[in-house]
């Protein structure tokens, strides 16, 4: 590989300790990935290999029990994602690292295009630049137009998909993490997500993502980590 | 991203204390002390807050997350510790000021907004009267212009500026918060104060106002403390995290972190038991 990977994933394991219940539940186990500019990297395995949480743990939603998580940014400097402090994780998902997850946490009045736009708004992006990117996004991903002014809040589960997802793809970071990003959609928007996604390697965006379907970890990863379940723990490492 | 706030140590007790006050009292025990029955509200509380940025202060009742903004906005007296406030270049030792530099920071650099509504507003005056006294109190005499400068406020928290000639009890809960609102915005101070703003209002009020918070953060970079036990309003709002317990600071840390991956054993109850 001639480009240097901007995201260097070693030795990552995650545990949540539950004191309530006295159990550590087992997450992900020593996980090891690289992810490149305008590349993407798949990561595979069955449920209960802890992707999602390799995601969350980079995104710092989680905190990782070991491992680091070494990220290059923008400005050239080295970054342990799971050591930076919070204002260093804060002004790094405003202005280089994405996340779509399966999940839209919105304000209940916020019309869509304003929600899509949110991420460039905080980047000092004016309103009708931002709206214009969004709907942008938002056609391509052929959300209907007539939804665009409305809150998300009662779209159905693919709408409001394809809302988080053009979040995601609008604000075009230097890193997005996918979860899922097509879980709920359609084969012919699907096939959209996977252009836009096309679109993002082109502007050398760098993509770390979890597929449920196996035909777009084909079309899709340049890389591909496989992830097996954590060994047990404390002698049951039983599931939640 | 530049720091407003830094708070460091933090301490009020409520009755005369004793030297064994702090080490009785804690997050694992009580906040009030078996030896002289003193309350230990808050202890030990450090964080800083930048620029533009809301931090969450999360607790239930007794907890001492409303301690913490009642010292920062000089209506309670700290027993200990320090906060700077970094306004254009200049440090103000918040603790050590004397009253007349405080009513000047309450009046230009701070806001504040009361859970109670009787506590931020003067019920005998109109609501365009209220948000006239801030601003003569903070040295705008031109009536026009006060006039003008209050129906502006008021139509951008919506509240209708017909209104603003009525007294603020003939208002609802929620339009009465945004009156508070208003006047707490009235000098477009840096750092603003918010303690339980929407506990009590029904929901659709509530998403109001936090809607409304979210947009005046974002138009005019105001730094937020939020108070609040409700981990909604908090999700919503907060980028960053202080959970509470007994006086003191169990956790912080970035408010996803806090909700998805609590560490502690109180913040992990508190979590697992919300919706």
């Amino acid at each position: 590989m001639s480009v240097d990977a901007i995201l260097n994933v070693e030795n990552f394991s995650k545990h949540f300790v539950l004191h309530e219940q006295d159990k550590v539940i087992p997450s992900s186990y020593n996980v090891n990935l690289k992810v490149y500019p305008g590349r993407l990297t798949a990561l595979i395995g069955p449920t209960g290999a802890g992707k999602s949480t390799v995601l969350n743990g980079i995104y710092r939603t989680y905190l990782a029990s070991s491992g680091r998580i070494l990220y290059q940014t923008a400005a050239g400097h080295e970054i342990d994602l799971a050591r930076a402090n919070d204002h260093q994780i804060l002004e790094l998902r405003k202005t280089e690292i994405g996340f779509v997850t399966q999940f839209l946490h919105i304000l209940p009045r916020q019309k869509t295009e304003d929600v899509v736009a949110q991420p460039l708004y905080q980047r000092g992006v004016s309103k009708e630049e931002g709206r214009a990117r969004a709907r942008e996004t938002l056609a391509a991903l052929n959300l209907p137009r007539r939804l665009w002014s409305l809150s998300p809040s009662t779209f159905s589960g693919g709408e409001k998909q394809r809302v988080n997802l053009a979040r995601g793809l609008t604000s075009k970071p230097r890193l997005l993490l996918l979860d899922e990003p097509t879980a709920s959609l359609d084969p012919l928007t699907t096939q959209r997500v996977v252009k836009q996604i096309q679109k993002l390697k082109k502007d050398n965006i760098a993509m770390l993502a979890i597929f449920h379907q196996m035909n777009l970890v084909e079309q899709l990863a340049d890389e591909v980590v496989e992830l097996s379940p954590p060994p047990a723990e404390n002698g049951d490492g039983e599931k939640i | 991203m530049k720091k407003i706030l830094e708070v460091e140590s933090f301490s009020k007790v409520y009755g005369r204390g004793c030297p064994r006050c702090f080490e009785q009292t804690g997050a694992e025990q009580t906040n009030i002390c078996p030896s002289c029955k003193s309350v230990v509200a808050a202890h030990d509380v450090s964080f800083s807050l930048h620029q533009g940025e809301i931090l969450g202060i999360m607790g239930e009742s007794g907890s001492g997350k409303s301690t913490v903004v009642k010292c920062l906005y000089f209506d309670e007296e700290p027993t200990g510790g320090r906060a700077v406030f970094y306004d254009n270049g200049h440090q103000h030792s918040l603790f050590d000021l004397n009253t007349a530099k405080q009513r000047h920071l309450k009046n230009h650099s701070f806001g504040m907004v009361y859970q109670n509504p009787h506590l931020g507003l003067n019920f005998d005056i109109s609501a365009g009267g209220n948000i006239a006294e801030r601003l003569l109190m903070s040295g705008n005499n031109h009536y026009e212009k006060i006039r003008s400068k209050a129906r502006g406020l008021l139509s951008r928290t919506e509240v209708l500026p017909e209104r603003m000639d009525e007294i603020p009890k003939t208002f609802s809960g929620g339009m009465q918060q945004r009156v508070q609102i208003a006047k707490a915005l009235a000098t477009d101070p840096p750092l603003l104060f918010l303690d339980e703003v929407t506990t009590g209002l029904d929901l659709s009020v509530q998403a109001a106002i936090l809607d409304l918070i979210l947009e005046i953060q974002q138009e005019l970079n105001t730094a937020m403390i939020v108070v609040t036990h409700d981990l909604g309003v908090i999700r919503l709002l907060a980028g960053r995290t202080l959970v509470m317990k007994y006086g003191r600071v169990i956790e912080s840390g970035l408010t996803d972190q806090i909700l998805e991956d609590p560490q502690h054993t109180y913040t992990q109850r508190l979590v697992a038991s919300a919706l």
